[in-house]
């Protein structure tokens, strides 16, 4: 597996991780209640903090690992790469557009703040990880 | 996601026939060896740029590397 690969997996695990746990918290402070009474802003930023940090902990200690049996491809990308890295940006943009829509149409309801950051959260997991879905796709299946 | 492609090379037939391993073909030309594997196999179309140092890698055309058959 590629430096770039890696790299991608590391991130997807971390993301979809940090999604399940973001909305474990969130309803569990929920109680059954409304979610808008939630305290959303901490868990937000501790989860998008959180997944941030473990991605780049999961990258390092994957690669110190990786580097121990290939010293030479330990830190290398190439073309392919970054074929793929556009491929899955163009893929995930989709989802970040239509979260971005539907902040424009929650905040033309006035819709509670709680849906609204939420609504541009999920986008932006969602595009994280279907890119990265893509992504691993692109290097197991192939890129033509 | 993945279009089929008509490009067929014949970069592994080459290689091995010039005794280069797929590492060493591969630091020649900048990739890494999951790279020149993928192109191999045809899971991977090289850039217009990697084919011409893959060709030159090998000393011969772009034609005895890459086939593009007619229609």
């Amino acid at each position: 597996m590629v430096y770039e690969e890696r790299n991608i997996w590391a991130s997807l695990i971390a993301s979809v991780v940090g999604v399940a746990v973001y909305v474990i918290l969130v309803l569990q402070q929920a109680a059954g209640g409304p979610l808008t009474d939630v305290d959303w802003v901490p868990l937000m930023l501790w989860t998008i903090g959180g997944s941030i940090v473990a991605a780049i902990v999961i990258s390092i200690v994957w690669g110190i690992l990786a580097g121990m049996r290939d010293p030479d491809g330990v830190g290398t990308s190439d073309q392919r790469d970054r074929d793929i890295s556009a491929m899955s940006g163009r893929v995930g943009q989709a989802f970040t557009v239509i979260a971005g829509l539907g902040v424009i149409v929650l905040c033309a309801f006035e819709a509670d703040w709680f849906w609204i950051a939420n609504c541009m959260f999920f986008g932006f997991a969602v595009s994280s990880i279907v890119g990265g879905i893509a992504s691993v796709i692109a290097y197991r299946r192939g890129l033509l | 996601m993945v279009k089929p492609t008509k490009v067929t090379n014949s970069i592994r037939a080459v290689r091995e026939a010039a005794g280069v391993t797929q590492a060493e073909l591969a630091r020649r030309v900048g990739v890494t060896r999951q790279t020149l594997i993928a192109i191999e196999q045809g899971r991977y179309s090289p850039t217009l740029e990697l084919a011409f140092q893959l060709s030159r890698a090998f000393g011969v055309g772009l034609d005895d590397l890459f086939d593009y058959p007619e229609e």
